[in-house]
């Protein structure tokens, strides 16, 4: 049963932060990008399974090297940012399984919530709970830079510090949301509950709660699913992700 | 003698080892309207870029103290990615509630307009509610890049008399990219014509004769001298 709560906290707490960030990710097709860069954490969470530490520790470094790398080959090359993370997750998914062990490519590609500790609940729920606040600071800010940039810099925002925050806060979610889904399913926990979300929106304010409440209802429904089905639960969060949305597009405004 | 609120001098701007504006120097005076005319490509977003500090350049670029300006692009695409409503993108300018009411009146909304989505606007409606978003803040000097992109014959004519009315209200200053020669005779008082190098300026019926036109727009001038009578 402690268990069992412990998963259910988690899942929550991180299935609520990614609808929230991923709000700010729908336009310029940045909710894609928390696609490829879970990919690239796979030789993070290859290194942690061997090694038995925290996968979302080993996540985590490599969600930095991807911003890194993708952000270096778009000023250097001027390829459309698509493109270049296909490059970037490819090479991930590659790395990862020239040394990952086989019987533990399940819990890598779409994740274990299932065992985690109560040390790394709260680290989940204190990193969760810093992700809503930072969102929330940067959002007006960070929603003028997305509409344009040079609107942003003409109120005098400083791109570069907001996107940083941002950024950091979208490695953070990536690596925590790898532990729930694994790298094959990051772009799902984003994406999914911000299109249903926006199916049903008339207003940010809506957009933001609803996209909040669609990332912890998925998450809970696949949790539960998984005491029931004992299924692994990282495809049932999708899962129940994509009934939602489905339910959304019948009531879309 | 109004003041003078900005003073540009042998501005040179270079994007990409290319040459994109040539040694341009001008002054504008406070209620001025001036237009910045100019073939596609010409710079004249550029240089729009230029004085609001965002592009790198060479030359000098003197804004009067304190003045406060504000900018309307030509087109925001991503705007409707992001369902907001009216209320909620003044909200991205810290506007109150009373203030962007009071705004959009002045640009001629009812008051129900605070709700309406961004995203099922028409393109005149758009471009007045960013007209009335860069008044937040009670800015001395808009920028316009283009303002009736994409907005058909009837609208325009409604974004130009509504920038000329509040204009006058407000005692601003406005500088306004366009390649519609219409525009400068109709609505402003000193013209900039560019096509990277500065090719004339001036009051518009005292520089814009046939021979400079056609300096500036080539053989496209036959449409334009047309239009003008």
């Amino acid at each position: 049963m402690e268990q069992f709560l412990l998963s259910l906290i988690s899942g929550i707490f991180i299935g609520g932060a990614a609808g929230y960030l991923g709000t700010l990710m729908l336009p310029k097709k940045m909710a894609l990008v928390a696609g490829p860069l879970g990919h690239l954490t796979l030789p993070g969470i290859a290194l942690a399974l061997i090694y038995g530490f925290d996968v979302s520790l080993g996540a985590f470094p490599f969600v930095i090297l991807g911003i890194i790398l993708i952000w270096l080959f778009e000023m250097r090359t001027k390829l459309p940012m698509e493109a270049l993370t296909a490059i970037v997750f490819a090479s991930g998914v590659a790395i990862a399984f020239l040394f990952l062990p086989i019987e533990q490519a399940e819990t890598a590609l779409v994740g274990d919530i299932t065992k985690i500790s109560l040390r790394e609940t709260i680290i989940t729920v204190v990193l969760c709970l810093l992700i809503f606040f930072v969102v929330k600071k940067i959002y007006p800010q960070i929603t003028l830079i997305n509409i344009s940039e040079d609107v942003a810099k003409a109120e005098k925002i400083n791109i570069k510090k907001y996107n940083f925050f941002y950024l950091g806060a979208i490695a953070i979610i990536v690596a925590l949301g790898v532990k729930m889904v694994g790298g094959l399913l990051t772009a799902a926990l984003v994406a999914i509950p911000i299109c249903a979300a926006r199916n049903l929106s008339k207003n940010l304010f809506q957009y933001n709660l609803l996209a909040t409440f669609f990332g912890i209802i998925s998450t809970f429904l696949g949790i539960l699913l998984f005491k029931f089905t004992h299924f692994p639960a990282g495809p049932l969060f999708i899962m129940a992700g994509t009934l939602i949305f489905l339910i959304s597009m019948i009531f879309k405004k | 003698m109004p003041e003078v609120i900005l003073k540009v001098k042998n501005l040179n701007v270079e994007l990409d080892e290319e040459k994109i504006i040539e040694d341009l120097s001008f002054e504008v005076k406070k209620g001025e309207t001036v237009t910045i005319l100019g073939p596609n490509g010409a710079g004249k977003t550029v240089l729009l870029r230029t004085l609001l500090g965002i592009l790198p350049y060479r030359g000098e670029i003197e804004w009067l103290k304190d003045v406060k300006i504000d900018y309307v692009p030509q087109r925001l695409p991503f705007i409707k990615d992001i369902p907001m409503n009216v209320e909620e993108f003044f909200r991205l300018k810290k506007a109150s509630k009373k203030e962007t009411r009071e705004i959009l009146n002045s640009v001629g909304f009812e008051e129900n307009f605070l709700n309406k989505k961004i995203g099922d606007l028409s393109s005149g409606q758009f471009q007045r509610v960013l007209i009335a978003w860069a008044l937040v803040r009670n800015p001395d000097v808009l920028l316009f890049d283009e303002p009736t992109t994409g907005i058909d014959i009837g609208g325009e004519e409604t974004i130009y008399s509504l920038l000329a009315k509040l204009k006058e209200k407000r005692n601003l200053t406005i500088l306004l990219v366009t390649h519609d020669l219409s525009v400068v005779f109709k609505f402003s008082s000193f013209v900039i014509c560019l096509n990277k190098c500065p090719i004339c300026q001036g009051i518009p019926k005292e520089v814009l004769s046939p021979e400079i036109l056609r300096k500036l727009y080539g053989e496209e001038i036959k449409f334009y001298e047309h239009h003008k009578i």
